[in-house]
């Protein structure tokens, strides 16, 4: 069943048209990865998904509902959650207040406080630390769990790997498979392709605020990613298969 | 009157500070707010309960009792439709809108009340006081304040890092952004604080009309009380405002210690020397 369905989404960034027409259908319990070079419209699409950047034109539709001029704050009761660019913890709070100020809407589903100290062991044991005091990979997981407190139906996560080593990333997108168990459905955006292919079931690639690739990686050839993601040889855009 | 009671005497009268500075510190703190109207806003509580002792002949604590929750009402509903709209014109506009309330709020007051200096009598109980060990005496309103004040902070402190509201408003002053993005309705958060911030003014205003005379434009010169105690504790800590209007009593105290005519003058004195070689404030902090 759609979850998500995105009808000819515009969104300007400033002046500049960052995402630019496009239309993406997300499934339940899918994890679908969108890649694409620096200033391709990613992080600006899932920040108009969020309620941060209000579209100019077009359509988001969640489970049949249109929630195109919803402000952020009611899409989380809606079931959407964003993991922000750059962690954004609340620098002043600890750990568990953290964790907490995503439950502040009381949105109920299968995360508490206790089923993310499961999810990522250490947490439990600093929960009393501000979270500044955190290492870059350690505030990923707690942006995480802040999200998933929100119980949401589809989890956006932008950018998990920037700033942080590969073995730290790797570990981090572990704990994936166990989210998308629970019933949520995964919306990554993710600049390491390699990382982005194995994780998702679906990829779409953006150039200039447009698809210009989407398939399934077992389908893809690296060879079509590197050409869609640079933008070489516009005739094999759109060619991948859904 | 000897050194000791001075300084007695100064910690009380900072309670009264810090409870007055509170809303401002608050205000700041969570929506980046200085409210010029801060000072007024007491005044205006202060002849509210005028009004309502002499109109209706309540007695003074179910006017206190009134006042101050009509104070957090008036406070959500200004947040909502005045300062709620200047804040996305940014923060020149808010500043310039809270400077015409306070012109506002004086005129407004002067026309109904005339220029007239006023007290607020409370009584036996605002002139009684109890002796401590023959040297210090302390007044049943000084100590009443003092209490109340602590009991405020206090109740806000709890408010701020025991309730999930109170979670977000403090997330809130961290990044408004991702504040919204875990669900928080900024209006409604801001609505929150500004009650916070009115209620305890409101309470502080009663205080000050109980102690003292006020009048109409009183108010401005009161405000700098406040900024005071907030710049000399430390801005965004409850617990340093606290500390700053005890440090800004006990100096205006020992100051009138001293001489009379230094009382005012003492405060200023510490509150340059803060800014000059501590600028962060005694207690560097972010807690609301």
């Amino acid at each position: 069943m759609t979850l998500l369905s995105i009808r000819d989404l515009t969104v300007h960034h400033g002046q500049l048209r960052a995402v630019d027409g496009l239309s993406l259908d997300l499934a339940e319990g899918e994890v679908l990865a969108i890649i694409g070079a620096n200033g391709a419209g990613k992080s600006t699409l899932l920040r108009a998904l969020a309620g941060l950047n209000p579209p100019t034109s077009g359509s988001v539709h969640l489970k049949g509902r249109d929630i195109t001029r919803f402000p952020a704050y009611m899409r989380v009761s809606e079931g959407i959650a964003l993991v922000p660019e750059g962690r954004r913890l609340f620098s002043s709070l600890t750990v568990e207040e953290n964790l907490l100020t995503g439950a502040y809407r009381r949105r109920p589903g299968p995360w508490s406080l206790a089923r993310v100290y499961e999810l990522f062991p250490w947490m439990a044991d600093r929960r009393r630390q501000r979270a500044a005091q955190l290492s870059g990979g350690e505030q990923q997981s707690v942006a995480i769990g802040r999200a998933l407190l929100s119980n949401p139906d589809l989890l956006l996560i932008d950018e998990l790997s920037l700033g942080l080593a590969p073995v730290i990333v790797g570990r981090i997108y572990q704990v994936l498979p166990d989210i998308v168990a629970t019933g949520a459905t995964a919306l990554i955006v993710e600049q390491d392709v390699s990382q982005a292919l194995r994780v998702a079931d679906r990829v779409h690639c953006l150039l200039e605020g447009r698809s210009v690739l989407h398939g399934r990686p077992q389908d893809l050839t690296a060879e079509q990613v590197e050409q869609a993601y640079f933008g070489i040889g516009a005739e094999t855009a759109g060619k991948g298969r859904d | 009157m000897g050194w000791l009671n001075a300084v007695v005497q100064g910690l009380l009268l900072g309670g009264l500070y810090a409870l007055f500075a509170t809303g401002l510190s608050l205000m700041f703190g969570v929506m980046r707010i200085v409210n010029l109207a801060h000072g007024d806003l007491a005044v205006v509580a202060s002849f509210l309960a005028l009004a309502l002792v002499s109109g209706t002949g309540l007695p003074l604590w179910v006017v206190l009792v009134v006042t101050v929750p009509l104070f957090a009402v008036l406070g959500y509903l200004t947040q909502r439709a005045l300062l709620q709209r200047s804040l996305s014109a940014g923060p020149l506009a808010t500043l310039l809108v809270t400077f015409g309330l306070s012109i506002v709020l004086q005129n407004v007051l002067l026309e109904i009340f005339s220029a007239d200096t006023r007290t607020l009598d409370g009584g036996s109980f605002a002139t009684g006081s109890f002796e401590l060990n023959g040297t210090i005496s302390v007044g049943y309103l000084s100590l009443t304040t003092f209490l109340l004040a602590c009991l405020a902070l206090t109740g806000i402190q709890l408010f701020l890092s025991r309730t999930g509201l109170g979670r977000m408003l403090r997330a809130s002053s961290d990044d408004r952004e991702t504040a919204n993005l875990v669900g928080a309705d900024s209006r409604h958060v801001y609505g929150i604080a500004t009650a916070i911030a009115f209620a305890t003014v409101a309470l502080a205003g009663l205080m000050f009309a109980i102690r003292s005379s006020f009048d109409p434009a009183i108010g401005p010169s009161r405000l700098i009380f406040a900024f005071e105690a907030v710049v000399i504790g430390g801005l965004g800590s409850l617990w340093g405002t606290l500390l700053g209007g005890v440090v800004l009593g006990v100096t205006q105290s020992v100051g009138a210690q001293i001489d009379p005519a230094l009382t005012l003058l003492a405060g200023h004195l510490v509150f340059l020397a803060v800014l000059a070689f501590r600028p962060q404030g005694l207690l560097a902090g972010r807690t609301t």
